[in-house]
């Protein structure tokens, strides 16, 4: 029984997985099956959450299955929030007509879940590789899974063509590691980078080369938007979100197990990445006219703000990464299913379609507020925390110039969330007839979204638990 | 334990908010009358703690305090001492006139009390805040509603441009200050955000002189200071009646206090290095603020640049560091809340009517508008500081204290009495005296029975404390004392 625990939520979303595709050829009618498997997929979901956090809690950090994982607080507070997210995206994908009737977005989503949760706890470079394809061959289908939309094809077909690029080099990475130290496990070779030498840097470059890609770190970027826009909605979403949360669990890992004397030669170096990053996402993001791309920019530009913590590379540091990363995966879920919800209304994601939001349906003009808010980093809500987290990491560890640019970065942040408010709250249709067109919301998404506005709202006022966990997190990885 | 008066205070607007978002868009009355309960009720609390502080013992008061955060020492910390207590009194009152004042507001009722509520919530926050990150949590949380008020409910002319411009004002402040609040949490080596810790530690004089600049002038973006004051006329004029009230009575009054209870108070010996500075920055707020309100043909634009005037009296009051001077400030903040929420009630009242704010546009009111002329030549009266009203109370131990520090500076800013009193009497001779213009004849339809009882509580305040100073100085003497042990009695 204890060599299974560690890895329950794995077993358990395969075994949703499988049975998903198992019962699909059962189901005839079109609508019976709509609503039954994205139903299904939710409820296994929450299922396995549930299951997971009751029996499933790790005690002390150690390495499972011969050392491929590493069964510890980390890993098991991202895999929690991955299934949490999943299990939201699954609901939202029972909102888009191209979507809902098939399986195989269901499946795809599970195996790309179950890549991220392998992800997260990884504990050897042979399984980490492993993870990253297997989250990734999943999303790369899923974003170009809109076979007769154009955009969507592109996208998907972009989103694989940079990614196997990136995989390359990051294979690449890891067997000049294999080459020069004869291990793959993370957790033995923290000894061979003790020294600033030529081999390393030049390791530590196509390694940082291919997680850039995943977390969309400046100048591994570019593909985002792209890919964001054409893909569908919930997809982006989750790609967003989960995705990159991933790609950060992973970065942590690495950089603690791996390289953590190097961190003080790379910590300016990363400095300025995050500083880009935060730069070029915020300043592209002033310009967007679709939310869908404003929000892609402005994940990049996230990407940079959860950098600083890892740049501050203390404890804090890390656990305000952790904490970031959980706040920003309920906060974009929520602005993506909003999103979503108004897209498949008015078939349109430019900033125009949001005209009258607050008046069609006012809780969903909250709504959105509480996310473009938390996102702009406003209390009470989650992201101001969040920010805060960060940046006191940064201070704590001398970067106070690196906290200004955030700051600075985080004004320009707000200027371009309200601008999207504007439309929601102040701009009316063009013949003033919103009572006309009420959007609609059906009760699962009301359900979705109503989970995760109290998620922001929770975790921005009563932050302290929370963070608990996210420092249990990072305590775990020392 | 006794009953959680602050706390009760600072959340019962958030939970009317949030009871207000509940009810139909249509249940308007049901939406006003139970936004003026709750006004009423916070109000009724305030009055209670105002009168029930012991000011004999002074220091902080009512104290709450539940832990938040230990891992990093924020807890929920609440108390008040004399210079909040005025301020929290305050609040209660603007509320509840502000709640009477937009009675008759007709689009979306429901998310404007509860915008406005989220904001009253902050500013009691702030006020009583004793944690440095609540201070900031309320902060934001104080500042952000305007920028909804004021862009849908706001003039239509300017109200996007002006509110966008308040609020990257604003928050670019707030969040120079916060990297000023973390540089002391992390400096002061306390682990914890206890303002009253981390007023016992002494920090080095440089680090104090290198942040206190930072930290003061973030906060006092949103006192209105000079050369930052320029979000605030534009402002007060595109926001609706309330708002406007609220902006300028109680959300400037949030960044001075602000400014001297973080910049100040944790920084006492950086103040004294750049006092030089503030003062001289307060003194063109004071003179430069009333020589443009007096060239506004534009009602409301007089009293947006009377607000940055008479805001830079108690700049100049903090930046005396002397007793009379905090003194001053202290009672003007409380003086000015009530006097310009009071103009910008009658400002309201008469544009509704009149539609249209331009001064030359108006005259003959008095007939018609009785009581509300009567309010405008009150608030005229205590801005210009004239003895039996609050103003003077104010002006006069303000003044005294510039005087102990430069008398030259005191000299100056005189004049702006003068050119004060000289604008504000010919706006009430012009509007309010005269001959009506055809125009208005028959237009001017008087105002009803809430809007009187919320003039006459404002006028009430103003001469009551004018005239029985004893109403208010003790309370702020007690603050001040605090204070100045701070400084190292000066």
């Amino acid at each position: 029984m204890t060599t299974i625990l560690p890895i329950l939520p794995e077993i358990l979303l395969l075994a949703l997985g499988i049975l998903i595709l198992t019962i699909d050829p059962f189901l005839k009618k079109e609508s019976s099956r709509r609503s039954f498997l994205g139903w299904f997929t939710a409820v296994g979901l929450l299922v396995t959450l549930a299951i997971s956090l009751l029996i499933a809690r790790p005690a002390e950090s150690i390495l499972v299955v011969g050392g491929m994982l590493r069964f510890d607080w980390l890993g098991f507070i991202f895999k929690m929030f991955f299934v949490f997210a999943a299990g939201i995206t699954s609901l939202f994908f029972m909102e888009v007509e191209a979507l809902n009737h098939r399986a195989e977005i269901y499946f795809l989503l599970l195996a790309a879940t179950l890549g991220m949760c392998l992800m997260a706890s990884s504990a050897d470079l042979i399984m980490l590789y492993l993870a990253i394809e297997t989250t990734s061959i999943p999303l790369y289908l899923l974003a170009g899974f809109l076979k007769k939309d154009e955009k969507s094809t592109e996208a998907g077909f972009k989103y694989m063509l940079f990614g196997a690029l990136t995989s390359a080099v990051l294979l690449y990475g890891f067997s000049l590691i294999f080459g020069f130290t004869g291990k793959t496990s993370l957790y033995d070779l923290s000894q061979y980078f003790s020294s600033f030498n030529l081999v390393a840097v030049g390791i530590t470059f196509l390694v940082l080369t291919g997680l850039a890609f995943k977390v969309s770190l400046f100048p591994f970027h570019f593909w985002a938007p792209d890919v964001y826009e054409g893909a569908p909605t919930p997809v982006a979403g989750f790609l967003s979100t989960a995705s990159k949360a991933a790609g950060f669990a992973v970065l942590i890992r690495l950089f603690i197990a791996v390289f953590p004397s190097l961190s003080s030669d790379w910590s300016l170096i990363l400095a300025i990445l995050a500083t880009l990053t935060m730069t070029v996402g915020n300043l592209i993001a002033l310009t967007q006219k679709n939310v869908k791309r404003l929000l892609a920019y402005s994940s990049i530009a996230h990407a940079g703000y959860a950098m600083i913590g890892v740049v501050a590379f203390s404890q804090l540091g890390f656990a305000s990464v952790v904490f970031y990363l959980i706040g920003y995966i309920l906060t974009n879920l929520l602005a993506f299913g909003i999103v979503s919800l108004v897209g498949s209304t008015t078939g349109s994601d430019d900033y125009p379609a949001y005209a009258g939001l607050s008046r069609r349906n006012p809780a969903l003009g909250l709504a959105a507020l509480v996310a473009f808010l938390s996102l702009a980093g406003m209390p009470p809500f989650v992201g101001f925390v969040a920010k805060f987290l960060v940046f006191s990491a940064a201070i704590e560890t001398g970067w106070v110039w690196l906290a200004i640019v955030g700051i600075l970065n985080s004004i320009v942040g707000l200027y371009y969330y309200l601008n999207v408010l504007k439309y929601v709250y102040l701009y009316r249709m063009e013949n003033q007839d919103e009572q006309q067109h009420v959007i609609p919301v059906s009760r699962r998404v009301v359900f979705a979204l109503a989970i995760l506005v109290i998620g922001v709202l929770l975790l921005g006022s009563l932050f302290g638990p929370w963070f608990g966990f996210a420092s249990k997190a990072a305590i775990s990885l020392f | 334990m006794h009953f959680p008066f602050l706390s009760v205070i600072v959340f019962t607007p958030l939970v009317a908010a949030l009871g207000i978002l509940l009810y139909k868009p249509e249940q308007k009355k049901a939406i006003r009358i139970t936004a003026l309960s709750a006004a009423i009720f916070a109000l009724a609390l305030s009055v209670w703690v105002y009168f029930t502080y012991d000011k004999a013992v002074a220091g902080y008061q009512f104290v709450e305090k539940y832990n938040w955060m230990p891992m990093l020492g924020i807890s929920l910390h609440f108390g008040v001492d004399g210079m909040s207590v005025p301020l929290v009194l305050l609040t209660g009152i603007v509320m509840v006139t502000g709640v009477m004042i937009s009675w008759g507001i007709e689009d979306r009722p429901r998310e404007f009390f509860a915008f406005l509520f989220i904001l009253a919530s902050g500013v009691f926050g702030v006020f009583a805040s004793l944690d440095l990150f609540m201070l900031f949590f309320f902060y934001e949380i104080a500042v952000f509603p305007m920028y909804l008020l004021i862009s849908i409910w706001g003039w239509i002319k300017t109200r996007e441009y002006a509110a966008m411009k308040l609020t990257l004002y604003l928050f670019i402040g707030s969040v120079v200050s916060l990297i000023g609040a973390l540089v002391i949490y992390w400096t002061s080596g306390q682990h914890t955000f206890d303002m009253l810790v981390l007023e016992t530690v002494k920090f080095t004089p440089t680090f104090q002189k290198i942040w206190f600049l930072p930290v003061f002038l973030g906060f006092a973006v949103l006192g209105g200071i000079f050369p930052f004051h320029n979000w605030s006329p534009d402002g007060h004029v595109a926001a609706p009646t309330a708002v406007s009230m609220f902006h300028a009575g109680v959300l400037m009054k949030l960044g001075a206090f602000a400014a001297l209870r973080v910049g100040i108070m944790l920084l006492p010996e950086g103040a004294k290095f750049w006092a030089p500075l503030i003062m001289g920055l307060a003194l063109i707020n004071i003179v430069y603020g009333a020589f443009i309100a007096s060239v506004q043909s534009d009602f409301k634009y007089v009293i947006g640049f009377s607000s940055v005037s008479h805001m830079g009296l108690v700049m100049m009051g903090f930046a005396t560091l002397k007793p009379e001077g905090l003194l001053g400030a202290g009672v003007q903040m409380f003086s000015h809340g009530v006097m310009t929420a009071l103009f910008f009630a009658t400002v309201g009242m008469v544009y509704d009517r009149a539609h249209t704010r331009q001064i030359p546009e108006l005259g003959g009111l008095i007939k018609p508008l009785p009581l509300v002329a009567i309010g405008v030549i009150v608030g005229s009266l205590v801005s210009m500081g004239m003895p039996g009203f609050s103003g003077f109370v104010a002006e006069f131990p303000i003044f005294m204290g510039i005087w102990r520090t430069q008398w030259l500076v005191a000299v100056i800013a005189a004049i702006s009495i003068i050119v004060t009193a000289s604008y504000v009497l010919l706006v009430v001779r012009r509007v309010f005296f005269g001959k009506m213009p055809e125009t208005l004849q028959g237009h001017i339809t008087p105002i009803n029975t809430l809007d009187k009882i919320a003039l006459v509580l404002l006028m009430a305040l103003m001469i009551g404390i004018g005239i029985f100073p004893a109403l208010m100085v003790p309370w702020v003497q007690s603050g001040v004392q605090h204070i100045l042990a701070l400084l190292g009695g000066a």
